[in-house]
C-alpha cells in the first residue's frame, strides 16, 4: 500500500520524535470517578462511545440470530416467539440506544463546541445527566432482555401491545421513555451551545455543515420525542388501567395509535440520519480540499429536511384505510422530502469537482453511504408513490429500503466519522491499510445482505416472518451469507481501533490538513479545549486561511 | 406502456420462471409492475448517475493528477437543475402512484363482496351466500371480487402479492379492496401486518376458479343458509324488529332500503349509509341517532360478533321491505314458535 508521494493528504509528524501532548482531557484527571462525574462534554463523549458500541453489538448479535433463523424456511433454530423477540429487541436496541445517539451524543458531544470555539456545552451538566439516564435506560432495557424479552414489534403497534402479549412490554417501554429524554436533554443543550456558545466571528454561515446537521436533528429531537413519551404513556396506562384510548369497544382508535407513533417515528428517521450528513460534508470537504459546493443549499436542505420530515408521517399507514385525500397530501409531502436529500448528494458529488481528491479509509466510508443512500432514497420513492406503497409495505422492501438508508447510510457515515475523529479524540491514527480493507468489506457485505431483500420483497415475503414458503429460500441463504460478511466488516474496527490506542502512530494536532476549530488544537485537545477562546476570521472550509497560517506558522517557529 | 405486449410477456415470464418476480394474476397487477418497472429504472439511472460522477471525479481530480484545489462557491443554475429534475421525476412518481392507489381502492360497481374476519391467527371468509372458509378464499377469474376487511383482535393485514393487493384489517372499522382475477390457480395469502406468536402462519391460499368451476364451489359448499338468513334470525332473536319493524308505531327507524340512502342525525350530520355505517349504529347507537327518533336503542358492544355483525349488516343491507319483520312478529307475539337462535355469533370476543 505505499502509495505515492502526494496520494494522501495524511501528514503525521516524525514518529521518532514526535510526543503526545502532555495535559489532555484524558488524563487530566485519574480514576474511574473522574470519568463518571465528569462535565467534560469530550470525556461524556467517550462515554456514550464505548455505551453504544456495546449496544451496537448487542443487536448486531440479535441480526445475527435473525439471519440465521432465516436461512431455512421453518422455524428451527428458535421458536417463532423466540424470533418475535429477536427481531423487536433488535429494532428498539438499534434504533432508540445505537441510531438516535451515534453521531449526536458522541461525535456531535465532542466536536460540537470546539466547533464553534467553545469551552464545552451550555449545560455541562445537563449533558452528563442525558448519559445517565442513557444508561438507566439501556439497564431497564437490559433488564428486559434478560428477564424474557419483549415481542412487541419496535413499533408497539396498538391493540397488540396493549392487550394481547404477556412480554415484558411496560420495562420496555419505560425504557424507551427515558432513553427518550436523554435525546430531548441532548437536543436542548445542541440547540442553546450553537445559539449562545458561538466564538466571536463565528455567524451562522461560518458554521461547519456538521453543526447544521446537528442543529437540524435536534430541533427534531426536542419537539419529536415528548409526542413518542406521551404514546408510550398512553400504551401503559392502556394496559396497565385499560383506558381505553386505542380500544375501539370502548370509543378509542386504534388507529390513533398508528397517528402518534409515526409523529415521532417519521422524524426520528432524520434524527438519526442528518447528523451523518453532517459528518459527510466534512469528511468529503477534507479529503478533497475543496469548500463543500453550494454550502448554503446543503445546510438550507438540512433544516428543510427536518421541517418537511414533521409532515409525511402518515405515509406509514397508506393502506390503514386513512382517506385517500390525506393519503394524496402526505405521499406529496414525501416526495418532497426527498428532493433535500438529493440536493445533499448531488452537491456532494460536485465538490469533487476540480478537487484534489484522495482516498482515505474516512472518504470510502463516505462513498459507500453515497452509493449505499443513493439507493435508499429512491427506493423511499417507492414507498411514498400510493399506489406502488400498497404491493410493498410491509415487505422485505421496506426492510431493504430502511437497512439501506440507516445502515447503508448513517453506519457508513458513523464509521467514516470515527475514523476521521479517531485522531483527534484519541491522539492516535487508526491502520490504514486494514481500515481500507474493513470499509470495503462492509460495502460489500452490506448489498449481499440487503440487495436481494429487495426482489424478496417485491415477490412478496413479509417482514416479521419466522418461517416463509419454500420459493423465498434462495434469495434468504444470499442475504444471510451477506449479513456474516457485514458482520466481519463490522468486527474489524472494533479490534483495530482498540489496538490503535496503543500502537496507532501519533497523529499530531492536525494529521489530515483540515480547517476546522478542531483540528487546530493538539490531539487529543486539553480540557478547556481553547487555550483562549479563538476568533473566527474566515469563512468555513477555507483551505487558503489553513495554507497562509501553515505557512506562518513555519516562518515563526522554524 | 409503450412496451409492446410481446415484450412485456417475455419479460414478465421469464422474471417469473426465474423466481425473482411475482405472477401476473390479477388486472391490477400489470399497472402496479409498469410503475414498478419505471420506479426501478429512476433508481438504477439515479444509482448510476451519482457512481459516474463520484468515480470520473476520482479519477481526474485526483491528488496525483490535481495537486491544487479549485475553490469554487457553488453554481445556483447546477443546484436549480437537480431540485427541479428530481422533483419532476418524484412528481411522475407521485401522479402514477395516486392513480395507481384510487384504482386498487375503487371498486368497479359491479363487484360481488366478500366479508373478511381476521382474527389470530386466521382469515376467515364469509360468502355472501353462507360459505364459509378459513384461510382460504375461492373466487372467481374475469370477475372483480371487493373484500370488506375487519379484524377481531388486533391489526392484520390481507396480502395477496400475486394480485398486488394488500390491505390492512383494523379493529373496530371496516376497510375494503378489490380485485379481479385473470387465471385460474393458487395465490398465497399472507398476514403482512405483526400481530404475534403466529404471525408467520397466518397464511392461505386464493384459489381462483372458472366461472363454471366456481358455481360448482359455491353449491358444493354452502352452509345452507345465506348471510343475510342468519341476520335475519339474529335481527329476530336479539329483539331488532320490536323496534326496527316500518309499522306506524315503530320507535326505531324504518331499514327497509335504508343501505346506500342518505340519513339525516338529530345532530345534523348527514351521511351516507355504508356497511361501517351500519355497524358503527349497532355499537354505537348514540352516537347514530337518526332525525326523528329518541335515543332509546341500547348498544349491542360485546354482544355480538363480528361474524353476527357481518350477518345483520348482510341482512340490512339486502331488506327491501318489512313484510318478512313483521310477519317475525306476529309470530313472537302470539306465541307461537319463535324463531331458533342463529348458529353463528354467540357474541364470543
Amino acid at each position: 500500500m505505499s502509495a505515492s508521494i502526494g496520494s494522501t493528504i495524511v501528514s503525521l509528524p516524525d514518529q521518532s520524535t514526535a510526543q503526545m501532548p502532555k495535559r489532555t482531557y484524558i488524563n487530566n484527571e485519574q480514576g474511574l470517578l473522574s470519568w463518571l462525574l465528569t462535565a467534560d462534554h469530550k470525556r461524556i463523549a467517550i462515554l456514550y462511545l464505548i455505551s453504544i458500541t456495546f449496544f451496537f453489538f448487542i443487536g448486531g448479535a440479535f441480526a445475527g440470530l435473525i439471519r440465521l433463523e432465516l436461512l431455512t424456511p421453518q422455524p428451527d433454530l428458535v421458536a417463532a416467539d423466540t424470533y418475535n423477540k429477536l427481531f423487536t429487541m433488535h429494532g428498539i436496541v438499534m434504533i432508540f440506544f445505537f441510531l438516535v445517539p451515534s453521531v449526536p451524543a458522541t461525535l456531535g458531544n465532542f466536536l460540537l463546541p470546539i466547533m464553534l470555539g467553545a469551552k464545552d456545552m451550555a449545560f455541562p451538566k445537563i449533558n452528563l445527566l442525558s448519559w445517565y439516564l442513557y444508561i438507566i435506560a439501556g439497564a431497564m432495557m437490559l433488564s428486559a432482555i434478560v428477564l424474557g424479552g419483549v415481542d412487541t414489534g419496535w413499533t408497539f403497534t396498538a391493540p397488540l401491545s396493549t392487550h394481547y402479549l404477556n412480554t415484558h412490554v411496560i420495562t420496555a417501554a419505560t425504557a424507551i421513555f427515558i432513553a427518550g429524554f436523554s435525546s430531548i436533554f441532548n437536543g436542548i443543550n445542541f440547540i442553546v451551545t450553537i445559539h449562545r456558545m458561538r466564538c466571536p466571528g463565528m455567524t451562522w454561515f461560518r458554521m461547519p455543515l456538521f453543526i447544521w446537521a446537528n442543529y437540524a436533528a435536534s430541533l427534531l429531537m426536542v419537539l419529536g420525542t415528548p409526542v413518542l413519551a406521551v404514546t408510550l404513556v398512553l400504551v401503559a396506562l392502556e394496559r396497565l388501567f385499560g383506558i381505553g384510548v386505542f380500544d375501539p369497544t370502548k370509543g378509542g382508535d386504534p388507529l390513533l395509535f398508528q397517528h402518534l407513533f409515526w409523529f415521532y417515528s417519521h422524524p426520528a428517521v432524520y434524527i438519526m440520519i442528518l447528523p451523518g450528513m453532517g459528518v459527510m460534508s466534512e469528511v468529503i470537504s477534507t479529503c478533497s480540499r475543496k469548500r463543500i459546493f453550494g454550502y448554503t443549499a446543503v445546510a438550507f436542505s438540512s433544516v428543510a429536511i427536518a421541517l418537511f420530515g414533521f409532515f409525511v408521517w402518515e405515509h406509514h399507514m397508506f393502506i390503514m384505510g386513512v382517506s385517500s385525500y390525506s393519503a394524496l397530501v402526505f405521499s406529496l409531502l414525501t416526495m418532497l422530502v426527498a428532493v433535500p436529500s438529493a440536493i445533499k448528494i448531488f452537491n456532494w458529488a460536485f465538490t469533487l469537482q476540480k478537487g484534489s481528491v484522495t482516498f482515505e479509509t474516512p472518504m470510502l466510508y463516505c462513498f459507500g453511504f453515497m452509493g449505499l443512500f443513493t439507493i435508499g432514497g429512491l427506493t423511499g420513492v417507492f414507498l411514498g408513490s400510493l399506489g406502488m406503497d400498497v404491493h410493498l409495505t410491509e415487505t422485505y422492501f421496506i426492510v431493504a429500503h430502511f437497512h439501506f438508508v440507516m445502515v447503508g447510510g448513517m453506519l457508513m457515515a458513523f464509521l467514516a466519522g470515527i475514523h476521521f475523529w479517531w485522531p483527534k479524540m484519541t491522539g492516535r491514527m487508526y491502520p490504514e491499510t486494514l481500515s481500507k480493507l474493513a470499509a470495503v468489506t462492509t460495502f460489500i457485505g452490506f448489498n449481499l445482505t440487503f440487495l436481494p431483500q429487495f426482489i424478496l420483497g417485491y415477490m412478496g415475503m413479509p417482514r416479521r416472518y419466522a418461517a416463509y414458503p419454500p420459493e423465498f429460500q434462495v434469495l434468504n441463504v444470499l442475504s444471510t451469507a451477506g449479513a456474516t460478511v457485514l458482520g466481519f466488516g463490522y468486527m474489524l474496527p472494533m479490534l483495530y481501533l482498540t489496538w490503535s490506542l496503543k500502537y496507532g502512530a501519533i497523529a499530531g494536532s492536525n494529521p489530515w490538513q483540515a480547517t476546522g476549530l478542531e483540528w487546530q488544537i493538539p490531539s487529543p485537545p486539553p480540557t478547556e479545549n481553547f487555550a483562549e477562546i479563538p476568533i473566527m476570521d474566515h469563512e468555513a472550509y477555507d483551505y487558503e486561511w489553513l495554507a497562509n497560517k501553515t505557512r506562518n506558522e513555519v516562518t515563526t517557529v522554524g | 406502456m409503450g412496451l409492446s405486449p410481446v415484450l412485456w410477456q417475455f419479460l414478465v415470464n421469464w422474471l417469473h420462471n426465474a423466481s425473482l418476480f411475482p405472477a401476473e394474476a390479477s388486472t391490477i397487477a400489470p399497472y402496479t409492475d409498469a410503475l414498478y418497472f419505471f420506479l426501478v429504472l429512476m433508481t438504477i439511472f439515479g444509482t448510476t448517475l451519482v457512481a459516474v460522477l463520484v468515480v470520473v471525479f476520482s479519477v481526474r481530480y485526483r491528488r496525483q493528477r490535481n495537486p491544487v484545489a479549485t475553490q469554487i462557491e457553488g453554481s445556483t443554475l447546477l443546484e436549480a437543475t437537480w431540485t427541479i429534475i428530481p422533483l419532476a421525476i418524484f412528481l411522475v412518481a407521485y401522479v402514477w402512484g395516486a392513480l395507481l392507489y384510487f384504482r386498487i381502492f375503487n371498486p368497479p360497481t359491479n363487484a360481488m363482496n366478500i366479508y373478511i374476519v381476521g382474527k389470530q391467527w386466521m382469515w376467515k371468509a364469509e360468502h355472501p351466500g353462507g360459505q364459509h372458509e378459513i384461510n382460504a378464499l375461492h373466487v372467481p377469474v374475469g370477475q372483480p371480487v371487493q373484500l370488506t376487511l375487519i379484524s377481531q383482535d388486533v391489526f392484520h393485514s390481507f396480502s395477496v402479492p400475486d394480485f398486488r393487493i394488500k390491505r390492512e384489517a383494523i379493529p373496530g372499522r371496516y376497510t375494503t379492496v378489490w380485485f379481479e382475477a385473470t387465471k385460474p390457480g393458487s395465490y398465497r395469502i399472507f398476514c403482512t401486518q405483526y400481530c404475534g406468536t403466529q404471525h408467520s402462519g397466518m397464511v392461505g391460499w386464493v384459489t381462483a376458479l372458472t366461472p363454471a368451476d366456481y358455481k360448482t364451489w359455491l353449491e358444493q359448499s354452502t352452509s345452507g343458509e345465506s348471510l343475510a338468513q342468519n341476520g335475519e334470525r339474529l335481527f329476530a332473536s336479539m329483539g331488532c324488529n320490536s323496534c326496527h319493524n316500518g309499522t306506524a308505531a315503530a320507535r326505531g327507524p324504518d331499514l327497509a332500503g335504508v343501505y346506500g340512502s342518505k340519513l339525516t342525525l338529530t345532530d345534523g350530520r348527514q351521511l351516507l349509509v355504508d356497511d361501517a355505517y351500519l355497524r358503527d349504529a349497532i355499537l354505537n347507537p348514540s352516537q347514530h341517532v337518526t332525525a326523528g327518533y329518541a335515543p332509546i336503542m341500547p348498544t349491542y358492544q360485546g354482544q355480538l360478533s363480528e361474524d353476527g355483525l357481518i350477518d345483520l349488516v348482510e341482512f340490512i343491507k339486502n331488506m327491501q321491505s318489512n313484510y318478512r319483520v313483521q310477519q317475525t312478529l306476529v309470530t313472537a307475539e302470539s306465541g307461537e314458535a319463535a324463531p331458533t337462535t342463529p348458529p353463528q355469533g354467540k357474541g364470543e370476543r
